[in-house]
C-alpha cells in the first residue's frame, strides 16, 4: 500500500503528541474508536474563552489514523470552538489524500474533535450550575 | 552498523529463486524448449526426461514415487484439485468433508464452494496453541465422510499439526487424508507413508523455486486414490491435470526440491538458531510482546509475535526498509484482522498488533539483529503515542472500557 507524502510526513513527525490534564476544567477530552477495530484516538483540547489554545493527541492505529489525528490537532490550535465543530472528515481526507479504504480514519478524527469539544462543553455546563 | 536494505524477512510469502535453480532452468527456455508431450522427436524426449527427473526429485522429498506426483500451476490449484477432485470422484460414497478454520484460503474457499454445491463441511476449531485436536477429528468422522483436509504447517503462525496422528486416524477410519504442505515441504521431514497421507499439496516458490508451479501427491497404493480432474484437455499428468507442462518451471521445482532435501537438516538448524535469537531478544527487549502459536511444534524459520498496544500496520510503516507481514486488518483489503489468530482466541487488539517474520536461506545474523533493533525502537516510539499503552500504564483495564465501535 502506498501512502501519500503528507501521511508519511505526519507519521514521521507527528505534531502535538501527548496528553493534557484531563481533570482541568479548561480541557476537553475525546476518546473514539475501539481496539477491536484497530483504531483508538484520544484527542484533547485546552480552551480559553472560546479559542482552542492547545491540542494534544495519542492514537493507536494505522499510519493514516495517526496522520489524521496529528493534522487535526494542528488545525484546531488557535481556532474558535464553533469553527472547530465545522471540520469535516472530507477536508482531512482531501488534505492527506487518503484512499477510500482509509476514509474511516478521517471520520474518526472528526469524531474525536467533536467528542473533545462536547466533553469541554459538558464540563463548562456543570461548572456553571 | 552498515547493512544493505531492504531486508527480506517474509520467506513464508515467497522466496527468491536460488541461483543454482536458475542455472538448472535456463537451458529449458532455449536449447531444450520441447513439448514434453511430443513423442516423435528428440526435443520432446529431452523435455520429458527433464520432467521425469524433476518428478523424482520432488517425490523423493516426501518418500513418494514419481508416478504419484501430478504437476500443477501451484499449491492453490493442487488444493482445489485434491478437494474438488476427491469430492467429485467419491460423491456416490459420501459428501462430508472435515477441515479446520485456520487453513489457507485455497482450502477454505474450495470447501465453501463445495458446501454451496451439496457437500457438508465440518469446520473444526483450533486450540489457543493453534493445534487441531485429534479427538475432534475423530468425533467428526461419520459414515458419509470422504475426506479430511488439515494443513501440515500454518502459513501465518508456523504451527505444525500432528500430521502422523491425523493420518493414522484417517487410515484406520478409511477416510482420505489431504494435507496442504506448502509451508512444511522441504523445511521439516515429511513422509507420505509414515504419515499415512493420501493427497499432499506443494508449491515451488516457497522452497526457492520459481512461481507458477506446484504439485499434488496422489497416493497410488494402499489405497489407490482416485480423483476427478478439474482441468480437462489432452490427458496430461495421467489425466489428472491437462495442459502442456511448463518444463523450465518444473525443472526448477525439481532442482529446488533436491536442494531443499539435501540441505534441510543443516538449513533448518541454522534458521531455527536465527529465529530463536530473534525471539529471545524481542521478548527480552520489548515488554508485553507475545509469541502466537505453540513453539513445541513449529517451523524453524517462522515467528508470529504480537506487540500489545501498537497497531501492526503503523509498525510496518516504521519498518519501511524491512519486508515482514502483519495480521493487522489494515494490511488486508477486508479490514478484518487475521482469521487465523482470531481462531486461536487472540483478541482483536492482539491480532491487530501482530507481525509475521520469516527467516530463510539468505538471512544473516546481522540482519536479524538489525531487524530486532528497528522493531524495538519503533514499538517504543508508537507506544509513546498509543492511548492504550497510556491507559495500561495508568492501571486502567482496557476490557472495562465501553468502546465505541465504528
Amino acid at each position: 500500500m502506498a501512502y501519500s507524502d503528507k501521511v508519511l510526513e505526519h507519521y514521521d513527525n507527528p505534531r502535538n503528541v501527548g496528553s493534557l490534564d484531563k481533570a482541568d476544567d479548561d480541557v476537553g477530552t475525546g476518546i473514539v474508536g475501539a481496539p477491536a477495530c484497530g483504531d483508538v484516538m484520544k484527542l484533547q483540547i485546552k480552551v480559553e474563552g472560546d479559542i482552542i489554545t492547545d491540542a494534544k493527541f495519542k492514537t493507536y492505529g494505522c499510519g493514516s489514523a495517526i496522520a489524521s489525528s496529528s493534522l487535526v490537532t494542528e488545525w484546531v490550535k488557535g481556532m474558535k470552538i464553533g469553527d472547530a465543530m465545522q471540520i469535516k472528515n472530507s477536508q482531512i481526507a482531501e488534505e492527506l489524500s487518503l484512499p477510500p479504504v482509509k476514509i474511516h480514519c478521517s471520520v474518526l478524527a472528526e469524531d474525536a474533535i467533536k467528542a473533545a469539544i462536547a466533553d469541554y462543553q459538558k464540563k463548562r455546563a456543570l461548572a456553571a450550575e | 552498523m552498515s547493512i544493505e536494505t531492504p531486508i527480506y524477512m517474509d520467506y513464508a510469502a515467497t522466496c527468491p529463486v536460488d541461483e543454482r535453480v536458475v542455472q538448472a532452468m535456463l537451458p529449458y527456455f532455449t536449447t531444450h524448449f520441447g513439448n514434453a508431450a511430443s513423442r516423435t522427436h528428440s526435443f520432446g524426449w529431452a523435455a520429458e526426461e527433464a520432467v521425469e527427473k524433476a518428478r523424482q526429485q520432488i517425490a523423493s522429498v516426501i518418500n513418494a514415487s514419481p508416478k504419484e506426483i501430478t504437476i500443477t500451476s501451484g499449491a492453490t490449484e493442487a488444493n482445489n484439485l485434491a478437494i474438488k477432485g476427491a469430492a467429485e470422484f467419491l460423491q456416490s460414497k459420501g459428501n462430508h468433508i472435515i477441515t479446520c478454520v485456520t487453513e489457507h484460503k485455497a482450502v477454505l474457499d474450495t470447501c465453501k464452494h463445495l458446501e454451496r454445491h451439496g457437500c457438508e463441511i465440518t469446520w473444526l476449531p483450533v486450540r489457543t496453541d493453534g493445534l487441531v485436536e485429534l479427538e475432534a477429528i475423530e468425533a467428526a468422522i461419520r459414515p458419509e465422510t470422504i475426506l479430511v483436509s488439515i494443513m501440515s504447517a500454518n502459513n501465518e503462525t508456523g504451527v505444525v499439526q500432528d500430521i502422523a496422528g491425523i493420518g493414522r486416524l484417517c487410515h484406520e477410519r478409511k477416510v482420505l487424508f489431504h494435507t496442504d504442505a506448502v509451508q512444511a515441504f522441504g523445511k521439516i521431514p515429511m513422509d507420505v507413508d509414515a504419515m499415512h497421507i493420501d493427497l499432499l499439496s506443494v508449491s515451488a516458490h516457497k522452497i526457492y523455486g520459481p512461481k507458477g508451479v506446484g504439485a499434488l501427491y496422489v497416493r497410488r497404493r494402499r489405497p489407490r486414490v482416485r480423483i476427478s480432474p478439474q482441468i480437462h484437455g489432452g490427458g496430461h499428468e495421467r489425466g489428472n491435470r491437462s495442459g502442456t507442462l511448463a518444463v523450465p518451471l518444473i525443472v526448477g521445482f525439481g532442482a529446488a526440491a533436491e536442494l531443499a532435501q539435501q540441505e534441510m537438516a543443516q538449513e533448518s538448524k541454522r534458521t531455527l538458531e536465527l529465529r530463536e535469537h530473534m525471539r529471545k531478544r524481542l521478548i527480552a527487549e520489548v515488554p508485553d510482546s507475545l509469541v502466537n502459536g505453540t513453539l513445541e511444534r513449529h517451523l524453524p524459520g517462522t515467528l508470529n509475535i504480537s506487540f500489545s498496544y501498537v497497531e501492526g500496520e503503523s509498525l510496518l510503516m516504521g519498518l519501511k526498509e524491512i519486508a515482514v507481514s502483519s495480521g493487522s486488518a489494515c494490511t488486508s483489503a477486508s479490514l478484518e484482522p487475521s482469521y487465523v489468530l482470531r481462531a486461536m482466541g487472540l483478541n482483536d487488539e492482539l491480532a491487530h498488533s501482530s507481525l509475521r517474520i520469516t527467516i530463510g536461506r539468505f538471512t544473516t545474523i546481522k540482519e536479524v539483529d538489525y531487524v530486532v533493533d528497528r522493531i524495538r525502537d519503533n514499538v517504543e516510539r508508537l507506544r509513546a503515542m498509543s492511548p492504550l499503552w497510556e491507559m495500561v500504564q495508568d492501571g486502567i483495564d482496557l476490557e472495562s472500557i465501553e468502546w465505541t465501535a465504528h
